[in-house]
């Protein structure tokens, strides 16, 4: 094949072709408003608080490195039923992120300790006061609605540990006939 | 009278919207080539109203002049830089059968004397603007036309010597398919010198932003600056018009030559104008002394053995 580049004057050509070439293909311009871009799975454009799972460990505002999640509680005592000693536990005040301090680490996402924090890929909050971006509890609970649900696994990566676990035991179980419980437990 | 004035505004129509669609497409071929949309919003479909828009844009600019500047010159440059390419286009034959507004005897020479007055204005401005960086511009714009026009001109006279006529209509009668490869030297030499008078990329060195912010045009804005981008649109649509008729047959398409002729030139011409703008997109500004090296050691020489090849068949086969 006779190479285009070594002629006298063959890299203007190839210069040419490039610019024709590339006028043939289609556009990689995505018109925003208009239509809406294609984020890859785990886009970190918000985060949500699913608030029921919150239980005020504050593990996630201590971790913040930019100190943007603010949290307010109090305890409340409710009677044991049949009798016990009252048991005392926090009810969640105020939830707050700060996304103009947010850095979008992920590190609350992260040490959540009981699934109450997700990222989700709406990221259209922009706003034109900043105090505006502190988003509050209720806020953060909507921002729940968008959280799609976790990446499906490669085709040839390990199944997940809680389904390796569950097929596990049921292997144990089926091996080892459990000779009817002796404590009645679960 | 009534054909001639008809004529006249049909040059003027022209004039008026063949640059605007030279610089519209050049929005949408570059953006193109760049893998880009290009304007997409101004009149809905396509941007295709985005130089309107930008022309209110321009008309409702503040009109400021430098106060050192020479009043006089300042206002007078953009109208000199642009007036010239329409009285050019006058002489531009379209079609067959005197469609042409000024069937003028020394067609040739007039155009490309008058082309080279454009330059003249692109000259005045960096003069009378009382800026350094316009200055240098100015000068650089002298030079070029200085080292451009020459071969231009030797080009052009091969073609006119060929043809053994002056006039543009005589040119493109006497036009056959076969001058295509033997007046090809000249066609590349004349639309290149051409390209370079133009000051248009990669012969831009008039206005290399980075080293002189916008040459000659620095301290112009608003309706005045539009004119100059116009002028040089206008500008590639002479040029183009100029190269399809000396060099490319004018009229003369495949076939009914005296019913479509208008409409083979204005292929022609679209066709130049696209490769205007790709040669634009595809190479970078050449520096000073490669763009006087081009003309001086390269274009002058090409046109020369132009002009004893055109002379050698010419006496061989007359």
């Amino acid at each position: 094949m006779l190479r285009v580049g070594r002629l006298p004057g063959g890299g203007l050509a190839k210069g040419l072709a490039v610019t024709l070439r590339t006028m043939t293909r289609r556009s990689i311009t995505r018109q925003y408003p208009e239509v809406q871009p294609e984020l890859p799975p785990r886009s970190r454009g918000v985060i949500a608080l699913f608030e029921e799972n919150c239980t005020v460990c504050m593990l996630c505002a201590r971790e913040c490195p930019d100190w943007c999640i603010y949290i307010d509680s109090h305890k409340e005592t409710v009677a044991a039923e049949g009798g016990g000693r009252p048991r005392v536990h926090n009810v969640l005040d105020r939830f707050a992120i700060d996304f103009a301090l947010c850095m979008y680490c992920g590190i609350c996402i992260e040490v959540c300790p009981f699934d109450a924090l997700f990222w989700s890929p709406e990221f259209e909050y922009a706003e034109y006061d900043i105090a505006e971006l502190t988003h509050e509890k209720e806020r953060l609970r909507e921002w729940m609605w968008t959280v799609p649900p976790p990446q499906a696994h490669d085709p040839a990566a390990e199944p997940p540990k809680e389904v390796a676990a569950a097929r596990k035991a049921a292997a144990r179980a089926a091996r080892r006939p459990p000779p009817g419980r002796p404590g009645g437990g679960p | 009278m009534l054909e001639t004035v008809g004529k006249l505004v049909l040059v003027a129509a022209a004039f008026a919207l063949l640059p605007l669609l030279v610089g519209q497409a050049e929005h949408k071929v570059m953006a193109h080539m760049q893998g880009r949309l290009g304007p997409m919003y101004a009149g809905g479909f396509h941007g295709w109203a985005q130089l309107v828009a930008d022309g209110v844009k321009f008309a409702q600019k503040e009109d400021v002049v430098p106060r050192d500047a020479d009043r006089r010159v300042f206002k007078l440059a953009p109208g000199v830089a642009l007036v010239p390419y329409l009285l050019v286009l006058v002489v531009v034959p379209v079609g067959p059968g005197g469609q042409v507004a000024l069937d003028l005897g020394v067609g040739v020479f007039f155009a490309l004397a008058v082309m080279g007055v454009g330059v003249i204005g692109a000259i005045m401005a960096g003069w009378a603007s009382a800026n350094k960086y316009a200055l240098l511009g100015g000068i650089r714009v002298a030079a070029q036309l200085m080292s451009y026009e020459l071969p231009m001109v030797f080009a052009a006279s091969s073609v006119a010597m060929a043809a053994g006529t002056l006039s543009l209509q005589g040119i493109v009668g006497e036009w056959r398919w076969w001058w295509l490869p033997w007046q090809a030297i000249g066609a590349v030499v004349f639309f290149v010198a051409g390209l370079a008078e133009l000051r248009r990329p990669p012969f831009d060195m008039p206005v290399a932003d980075s080293e002189i912010i916008f040459g000659p045009y620095t301290e112009y804005g608003g309706l005045r600056f539009a004119l100059f981008i116009l002028a040089e649109y206008a500008g590639i649509v002479v040029l183009c018009a100029l190269t399809a008729v000396l060099f490319l047959g004018g009229w003369k398409g495949p076939f009914l030559n005296t019913e479509l002729g208008w409409l083979w030139t204005l292929v022609k011409v679209a066709v130049l104008a696209f490769c205007v703008i790709w040669l634009r997109v595809s190479y970078p500004r050449m520096r000073e002394d490669q763009l006087q090296k081009l003309a001086w050691a390269w274009l002058v020489p090409l046109s020369l053995a132009q002009l004893a090849l055109t002379g050698v068949l010419k006496v061989a086969f007359a």
